[in-house]
């Protein structure tokens, strides 16, 4: 009976520790200035889960969901730059920290984990924030992706027109699975 | 100790390898993805003749190409270059896969409008397909020779042609693509002793990359109706692509000198037994007239 007992208190911790988040709203954005041209995309289908009491976090979209202003814009970055035939998918896994679940209002947290880009990974730490309300976790950071860390090369003709770094900026709203 | 053993167990799951679990668990849950082949070829020509691409929502496209004299006439006529031929043209994207174009060449001084429509996508995923399908339909009015100059009744029912193609197109690596392109192109009026009014042809076509900005391209058609007394000849052509962010261009051999499907799939006047090549080029240039959603 106390075994018994100890079993179902044990599974019932694995399950509440097991609460996981799933994206409800996303958005990743990336912007390149250059004097010659700003270009921006936005992908609004990102794929994650998060667990907050944990802080285990991980990241998954598709490189061609990423929509520009000019469709030829998206042909050359899927094609030539981001090479998404050959590398489809970007990722992140990591691990949010400095936070609690019990606070309200808008907590900076650090995130540390590895990005995969264009097939190449790397470890990075980006600054974020995140706000637990009404039952949503509301997950937001702001990084920079310099190209060459993930061999991503632009023709000599266009260095003018494309930033050697990146600035990505990502929303994303959390509801319990 | 059994029981320690089996409390280590229901714990370590929640430990250990909690991110790849997360990955793994996360990619279990997507919904499978249909990807769609992208760019099977650079530019809304290949040689000739009509790719599979059409331009996205919004983008306006000026095209403006060049065939030149015969490369026989030698450097007193610095091979062909004193004489040229010129089509420039226009080509708008309704939608993604709905485009409609017109243009104007100076040989027969031929007026060309048309409508393309991407019919369906090659895809891998959740929707497998594999090939692109364009349709493509076109009618051209040739207004030389003027009326008074034809020495014949001539009316404009006469000058008018039509084409009706389907493009299959495959792209079977990002640096591979094929076309196959059955094609009809009716002409009204045609000398009947040499020619019919129809005439039946295939074309194919090929691309590969050299490089992420140049490939080699080739295009032929073969006419299948012809009669004995046709003086014409099948087209034939091989390119090289070129891409420089809104650019394409296109340098090109090919024995052929009309920019219009009745002109060079049904008139062909370069024999290529005999050399007879001409130098060309098409240029491209990409406008964004509309935000693209």
């Amino acid at each position: 009976m106390k075994i018994t007992l100890i079993f179902l208190i044990l599974f019932l911790t694995n399950q509440v520790w097991s609460q996981k988040y799933s994206v409800e709203k996303s958005s990743i954005m990336f912007f390149s200035k250059t004097p010659v041209e700003d270009i921006d995309a936005t992908n609004t289908n990102v794929s994650s889960l998060f667990n907050p009491t944990t802080g285990d976090i991980v990241f998954s979209m598709m490189m061609k969901e990423f929509e520009f202003k000019k469709s030829l814009m998206k042909e050359h970055f899927n094609e030539k730059y981001i090479e998404s035939e050959k590398f489809p998918k970007s990722t992140f896994q990591g691990k949010i920290t400095n936070y609690s679940i019990d606070n309200r209002g808008e907590q900076q947290v650090k995130a540390v984990g590895k990005l995969t880009i264009h097939g190449v990974t790397r470890d990075i730490e980006a600054p974020g924030v995140i706000e637990f309300v009404n039952g949503r976790a509301i997950a937001k950071s702001k990084f920079v992706v310099a190209l060459k860390d993930y061999d991503i090369k632009i023709p000599q003709i266009l260095w003018k027109n494309i930033a050697e770094s990146i600035e990505v900026n990502l929303e994303i709203t959390y509801k319990p699975l | 100790m059994i029981l320690r053993f089996t409390i280590l167990l229901v714990l370590l799951p929640s430990y250990l390898f909690a991110q790849d679990d997360l990955m793994k668990e996360m990619m279990a849950n997507e919904k499978p993805e249909t990807d769609y082949a992208a760019a099977t070829f650079k530019g809304s020509r290949i040689i000739n003749g009509q790719s599979v691409e059409t331009r996205g929502k919004g983008q306006l496209e000026f095209i403006f190409a060049h065939r030149f004299g015969p490369m026989s006439g030698g450097a007193y006529q610095l091979f062909g270059l004193d004489q040229a031929y010129v089509r420039l043209g226009l080509e708008y994207g309704l939608t993604d896969n709905l485009g409609v174009g017109f243009g104007r060449n100076s040989y027969d001084k031929t007026m060309d409008g048309y409508l393309r429509y991407k019919i369906i996508r090659q895809s891998s995923g959740a929707i497998n397909f594999p090939v692109t399908i364009t349709a493509f339909g076109s009618g051209a009015v040739r207004t030389s020779p003027q009326t008074q100059d034809a020495g014949y009744a001539i009316e404009l029912v006469d000058r008018m042609a039509y084409t009706g193609q389907l493009l299959i197109a495959r792209k079977f690596s990002p640096k591979f693509s094929m076309q196959l392109m059955p094609t009809i192109v009716h002409k009204n009026r045609v000398d009947k002793t040499i020619e019919t009014n129809d005439v039946f042809a295939l074309g194919f076509a090929g691309r590969i990359k050299v490089s992420r900005s140049i490939a080699l391209t080739s295009e032929y058609y073969h006419r299948f109706n012809v009669g004995s007394t046709n003086p014409y000849y099948n087209a034939v052509g091989i390119g090289i692509d070129i891409e420089t962010g809104g650019h394409v261009f296109q340098l090109i051999i090919t024995n052929t000198r009309g920019l219009t499907e009745r002109a060079f799939i049904t008139e062909t006047q370069g024999d290529v037994r005999n050399g007879d090549f001409s130098l060309g080029f098409n240029v491209t240039r990409a406008f964004q007239v509309k935000k693209h959603n």
